[in-house]
């Protein structure tokens, strides 16, 4: 494998763990409102507490990281998706402070405009995620010097739009997953029962996706024929799917819990394979396109830099379990929680 | 409109609104590890609750500074475009490492800082305190080589239409760096100090939580006196490297448009008239300028007329923003000084205009951070890269002005309230005080 290669896989790695980790605390703001009490709702905030911060940088690491390897596509993608993306940072932002700024007052009025900020919030940055995957499978309006021809509208195409209403069923499912882990009692039954509406609407939206990008989109199952081992990636994620539904129903709450990551993982995987070795497919001209070599830094920056991650994503890593371990168990709403 | 004015506002005001944080959470980071370890040394109660008190402060900081900083890891790539392609290798690579071996260790430890208090024994507690303080000032490392490097560019070739890393080390420990990142730090210990005393000394003008207050304001006193007196120190070494590294800078931070063929005078204060070359009523000490850049009061010290007139930095507020900061600088020694010498002679509690001043004094060092980075920032102009990219070639092909103007208003209503929001509820939990910082929670 050349640096170029571990660079690809290694961007994949951040994104994947940054869908698995904010994906669930993404999740948890998506189902915010569904909790009607306001002690219910501190319990969904204090169950991302300790975490959300920490889950973030992997966005930020993800996004450091491709200005370091391919700054060519880093220049292209965000300054193309430019509405978008600062749609998305107008999301983040409202976000964390909604959750700093929430349970600080008691006012009710004040407390139920920052939940909605969450919960909407939350909302619109998975959906943009998702919108932004689908156009990377449908490919970018990328000219011949690697800049973008396009307008935000023109990212809103029926199977964008369609793959981002998938990723805000996914994550909403993966944050029942999460919660049902973390609640007791009454509200343990309320997300119970958000968990099967949103399996039930993410199996409906995962199908059509998937028809659609078999049917419409070859750029993303290009590989399944020469690779015939990418259709058991798509039959894990079909059982790791089964296996959380089962999870949930025997209640066993962490291995539920584990099959949804897994999932999540599956579903990054099949994108990972889909792009490679392409960062951005141009739809413009095919030999347009940014890939891992026309797009890539230096080889000597290439190859620094992944020594660097190689002493730290471990570090990073280990102390992220330190930190999921101590905060472990239920919670427990106490004077220093949201 | 024109974009790169556009993309220039919404810079300056997105990196201005998140720099109001970074400072506050890495000076507050080691004041933090200071208190809890006197805490743990000592077993006083009054440095537990002053501890979780201004961990409650640093949480809602370190979030809107996060807030804040994902929108800069974000600009470079949507309005800087052709900047980010031409750099990527290089600061690109800082931005990446600073967010493995700084952001994570930082936002990670900073859950048991504020959510652990019952959950682990206080030697983890303090140990995770001991690693947010590490992570904001690692943090800040990483981000001041970025910039170093833009101003000293080093370690780099140029090739393939960009600037590829030659070498790893001389591209982080550029000319600038250490110069730079000293002074960064200082600034942010002022800034620390003089928040966490102008709160102690509120208590102490209202006669509320006296021991703590006390205790507080001691631990920022030596803490503000050291950095504010250290600062002019650190900053006369950055001047050299300025004058050396670029010449320009120094030529508008002084308003010395004429190099002649004599010492250069300095200004204490006046305003830069580009029209006629003049600084218009200024005082200036004769030679002081040649004393401070070549240690001598013989050799000119470079003007703006070995310069093409394209090359040169706006002139009048690089000198202004510059000399501001400088003036705020012997403010905050005059003060510190000051209450040291009233401490000394026990009487600093009971001297409520002086406690007064310190409450009064709470924005200026965040302005003097603020001003100090103008004047790197303006002065480094034209250059995006200096001496070799220019900011007009650094934007993004593709984004429109309108598009950049949205976003500018966006920002700029949104970071409004969030600044009013930000503040509103410092005040409200400074009155709530130490003890029942965390009422109101029920």
């Amino acid at each position: 494998m050349d640096l170029n290669t571990l660079w690809f896989v290694l961007l994949g790695v951040l994104l994947t763990g940054y869908a698995i980790l904010d994906g669930f605390d993404l999740g948890v703001g998506i189902l915010h409102l569904t909790a009607r009490k306001d002690e219910h709702r501190r319990e969904f905030l204090n169950s991302i507490g300790p975490f959300w911060g920490g889950n973030e940088v992997w966005l930020v690491t993800f996004g450091g990281a491709l200005f370091a390897a391919f700054p060519r596509a880093y220049a292209a993608v965000f300054s193309g998706f430019y509405t978008a993306f600062m749609l998305l940072l107008l999301a983040l932002i409202v976000r964390a402070v909604s959750m700093e700024f929430r349970s600080k007052l008691e006012s009710a009025a004040w407390r139920r405009c920052w939940d909605a900020g969450f919960s909407v919030a939350s909302a619109v940055a998975t959906m943009l995620f998702g919108v932004a995957v689908g156009n990377a499978l449908l490919g970018l309006p990328i000219g011949p010097a690697g800049e973008w021809h396009g307008r935000f509208l023109k990212l809103l195409s029926p199977y964008s739009v369609l793959v981002g209403l998938m990723t805000v069923a996914l994550f909403a499912l993966h944050g029942a997953a999460y919660l049902n882990g973390k609640t007791t009692g009454e509200l343990q039954q309320q997300v119970h029962r958000w968990f099967w509406r949103a399996l039930g609407i993410f199996v409906a939206l995962f199908g059509i996706v998937t028809i659609f990008t078999v049917w419409k989109v070859p750029l993303a199952t290009r590989h399944f024929g020469a690779h015939p081992w990418a259709w058991v990636v798509a039959l894990f994620n079909v059982l790791a799917l089964a296996n959380l539904a089962r999870c949930v129903r025997r209640n066993r709450p962490g291995a539920a819990f584990v099959s949804s990551c897994a999932m999540i993982a599956g579903l990054m995987v099949l994108l990972g394979i889909a792009m490679f070795p392409k960062l951005a497919h141009s739809s413009l001209n095919p030999a347009w396109s940014l890939d891992i070599y026309n797009a890539a830094s230096s080889p000597k920056t290439l190859g620094i830099m992944a020594i660097i991650a190689a002493i730290g994503m471990p570090l990073v890593l280990a102390y992220t379990c330190v930190i999921y371990w101590v905060f472990r168990g239920k919670v427990q709403l106490g004077k220093f929680s949201y | 409109m024109n974009v790169e004015l556009l993309a220039r506002a919404q810079f300056a005001l997105t990196v201005m609104f998140h720099y109001l944080f970074p400072p506050l959470t890495i000076g507050l980071g080691g004041l933090l590890v200071l208190m809890e370890w006197r805490c743990l040394r000592t077993g006083d109660p009054t440095y537990k609750s002053l501890a979780k008190f201004w961990t409650e402060i640093f949480a809602l900081c370190f979030a809107l500074g996060v807030a804040s900083g994902v929108v800069m890891e974000f600009q470079f790539g949507t309005n800087w475009g052709a900047y980010s392609r031409f750099v990527g290798d290089i600061f690109g690579s800082a931005l990446a490492v600073e967010a493995i071996v700084a952001f994570f260790l930082e936002s990670t430890f900073l859950a048991v800082l504020v959510f652990g208090w019952d959950r682990v024994p206080p030697k983890m507690h303090f140990f995770s305190t001991v690693m947010v303080a590490l992570g904001a000032t690692l943090s800040s490392v990483w981000i001041v080589v970025a910039n170093s490097w833009q101003q000293t560019p080093a370690g780099y070739v140029l090739r393939n239409g960009r600037a590829e890393l030659a070498d790893f080390t001389a591209a982080v420990l550029n000319p600038s760096t250490v110069h730079r990142l000293v002074h960064v730090w200082l600034g942010a210990y002022i800034v620390a100090a003089f928040f966490v005393m102008a709160v102690a000394s509120y208590y102490l003008r209202k006669n509320r939580h006296l021991e703590t207050a006390k205790k507080s304001f001691r631990i920022a006193l030596w803490t503000g006196l050291v950095a504010s007196l250290l600062a002019p120190l650190s900053g006369d070494g950055h001047g050299r490297n300025v004058a050396r590294y670029q010449p320009a800078k120094m030529a508008a931070m002084e308003g010395n448009f004429v190099t002649g063929s004599r010492a250069t005078p300095i200004y204490l204060f006046g305003f830069p008239d580009v029209e006629s070359q003049t600084v218009r009523a200024g005082v200036a000490i004769p030679g002081l300028l040649s004393f401070l850049v070549h240690r001598d009061f013989k050799t000119p010290v470079t003007g703006l007329d070995k310069f093409p007139r394209a090359d040169w930095p706006p002139v009048a507020a690089t000198f202004l923003t510059f000399h501001a900061m400088v003036g705020l600088g012997l403010v905050f020694i005059g003060l510190t000084v000051l209450a040291a010498v009233q401490l000394w002679r026990g009487k600093l509690f009971e001297s409520r205009w002086l406690l007064g001043c310190f409450v009064l004094a709470v924005p200026l060092p965040f302005l003097a951070n603020q001003l100090g980075w103008c004047a790197a920032e303006i002065g480094r102009q034209p250059w995006v890269v200096y001496g070799l990219l220019r900011t007009s070639d650094a934007l993004s092909e593709s984004v429109a002005a309108s598009q950049v103007l949205h976003s500018l208003v966006m920002f700029s209503l949104i970071y409004a309230l969030l600044f009013a929001l930000w503040v509103f509820m410092l005040v409200r939990k400074i009155k709530a005080g130490p003890e029942s910082a965390t009422a109101g929670k029920e």
